[in-house]
């Protein structure tokens, strides 16, 4: 008898296509990332911004304005750094937590983690608590933490399946949105209203290389852990029980992917709002590409990820001229539609 | 023996479900579980395989008490085909049975020559070696059920549990599925509704009613018409089939 079985071909399964792969994307990240630094109400050719770059990190001494010098390090660089690390990072929960839930609307803010943040900012940028000591962040990131404390408690409360978490969720997130209106209604002038205003759409405004400093740890992190479960998560694809009967150890694994993409979200929701629609439609677009096996869909989503974030704020830097987006506004723009045609296309035969 | 469970009680939601039961089940033989509705037997099958935790009593494999294995171990040994278990991901019928490899495997072990030859020889057995590459969703019920089983033998079990696999299939697939598990060379346990094929396909059964043990021994000594009028509640005359010399049962409408 023979045992030969037809592999079905998917990319990546040998290890040069693999490879070939992983450096292919990266070239793609990067030269998205160089795009993003050139393009601007300053106009910087790509040759300008990679001597700038050597400059910095190579310690050459190529001739340039100590104004370009300064747009491509200090702002634009930290900038796409950032939004890479914000799109992978929520990219990257969305699938995990699309895998352990078993629901392909999960996404990260599902855990009630972008209303909590906002609930925290608005409480320092207007109530003034901490004042001081609290920077905005802190506070969002606070608020985060929180929220996701809370959601977690009341569906380990309502013990029950993954469901519950989803529920918790949506009453957790009713809840912080609440409560920020509140406040904004109540306490904010109408300056603060618009500055919140921008915050909860997500802004890359402002950000600095210290944001950097703590975003693209956090994002490289969550990466590692969520793909060393990756075959943890394979092993959900028929539930809680099958994945403990194939010897997972179900809470451990939850906790900690629950955990990991909490804290992703929470840090990246503390330094640039809420930016909705990556972490739900991304992972389902590396799906697509990438098959639903998670040691090529978490790599996947990362990448594409933070390719389309650094695109994004390309497009929301350059769509009206003399004014920035939010970049929340250009991910819904550009991610309801899409989501759309992946529902559309992924319709099965009834 | 193979598994033998000792006085096992587990409860859910203040309601004993599993209430005293002992059963011991040989190496290589087939044990039917039976009972209706809310007997108690899918739950005994989670328990076996300690998805649920016993309240009092042991369940052993081997000689090896499962309260002290680790899940890993557990999962090496006894493999679990649950009742309609489904998925809305796009995977493929190898993706499946691969799955059946992941006890084996640390998180970061490569795919080896000794998984892909489990997984093929898993696929041979259920007869779907030509289906690989196929979907999921785009298989039949009674194709599903057998992916399933090819995934639990991929995990090399000596143990293999069913939860009603034959449910919602027609005659032809229960048959099939049924005797695919009967001459397996691995100790199972399948709970059944079915009461003739369990006395076809099964070594011995053993009859669960408000989470007890009822009745046990060979479908000879289990299935009389009076077990099945306090069981089941239906009237039934039971005659040796004179063409597979098996237990058979009638009912009786009257």
């Amino acid at each position: 008898m023979s045992l030969a079985v037809v592999q079905p071909v998917v990319i990546g399964e040998r290890w040069w296509a693999r490879l070939a792969l992983i450096t292919l994307s990266l070239v793609a990240l990067g030269f998205m990332i160089s795009l993003a630094v050139s393009i601007g109400e300053i106009s910087i050719p790509l040759e300008t911004t990679a001597k700038a770059v050597s400059n910095r990190l190579f310690g050459t001494a190529f001739e340039l304005s100590r104004i370009h010098q300064g747009i491509v390090w200090d702002y634009r660089l930290s900038r796409a750094l950032l939004a890479a690390s914000a799109g992978a990072a929520l990219a990257l929960s969305g699938a995990v937590l699309q895998a352990l839930l078993r629901n392909p609307l999960a996404e990260p803010y599902v855990l009630g983690i972008s209303a909590g943040a906002s609930t925290g900012a608005v409480a320092v940028m207007i109530l003034g608590f901490g004042y001081g000591v609290l920077t905005l962040s802190a506070g969002a990131f606070i608020g985060a933490v929180v929220a996701f404390i809370l959601v977690s408690a009341l569906a380990a409360g309502a013990a029950g399946g993954a469901d519950r978490i989803i529920l918790a969720g949506v009453a957790g997130s009713q809840l912080f949105n609440a409560l920020t209106s509140y406040i904004v209604t109540t306490s904010a002038n109408a300056e603060q209203a618009r500055g919140v205003m921008f915050w909860l759409l997500g802004s890359l405004s402002g950000v600095r290389w210290p944001d950097v400093y703590l975003a693209a740890p956090v994002a490289l992190i969550g990466f590692a852990v969520s793909v060393f479960y990756a075959r943890a998560l394979d092993a959900f694809t028929f539930g809680v029980d099958a994945a403990a009967a194939l010897g997972i150890a179900v809470n451990r694994v939850r906790v900690i992917l629950l955990g990991a993409t909490a804290l992703m979200t929470a840090a990246m929701v503390s330094i640039v709002g809420s930016i909705g629609f990556v972490g739900l439609v991304i992972p389902h677009a590396a799906r697509f590409l990438a098959g639903p096996s998670h040691g090529r869909l978490l790599p996947a989503s990362a990448m594409i990820g933070s390719i389309f974030m650094v695109a994004a704020d390309i497009v929301s830097r350059i769509i009206i001229p003399q004014q920035i987006l939010p970049i929340g506004v250009v991910t819904a723009l550009f991610g309801a539609p899409a989501f759309a045609l992946i529902l559309y296309k992924a319709r099965r035969p009834v | 023996m193979s598994i033998s469970i000792n006085d096992v009680r587990w409860s859910a939601g203040g309601l004993m479900i599993v209430n005293g039961i002992s059963i011991d089940v040989a190496p290589g033989k087939t044990l039917g579980l039976l009972g209706p509705n809310g007997s108690g037997k899918s739950s005994l099958l989670k328990l076996i395989c300690r998805l649920r935790n016993v309240k009092s009593g042991v369940i052993a494999l081997g000689n090896a008490d499962i309260a002290g294995m680790a899940r890993l171990d557990i999962a090496r040994r006894v493999a679990l085909v649950e009742q309609q278990a489904a998925t809305e991901a796009q995977v493929t019928v190898l993706d499946v049975v691969r799955l059946g490899r992941t006890p084996h495997r640390g998180p970061l072990t490569p795919w080896s020559a000794a998984d892909d030859q489990a997984v093929n020889e898993a696929l041979h057995h259920v007869g779907l070696p030509a289906r690989a590459g196929q979907f999921w969703h785009t298989l039949s019920g009674g194709e599903r059920q057998r992916v399933h089983i090819a995934r639990a033998l991929a995990q090399t079990p000596s143990e293999l549990l069913l939860d009603e696999p034959t449910n919602h299939l027609d005659i032809q697939h229960q048959l099939e599925i049924l005797s695919l598990v009967a001459k397996l060379p691995v100790t199972s346990i399948i709970a059944l509704h079915d009461l003739n094929l369990a006395a076809m396909f099964c070594d011995n059964l053993a009859v669960l009613h408000h989470g007890k043990v009822v009745a046990a021994g060979t479908p000879e000594e289990v299935l009389t018409e009076d077990l099945i009028a306090n069981v089941f509640g239906v009237r039934a005359y039971i005659e040796r089939s004179p063409h597979h010399g098996r237990q058979h049962v009638q009912y009786r409408l009257d």
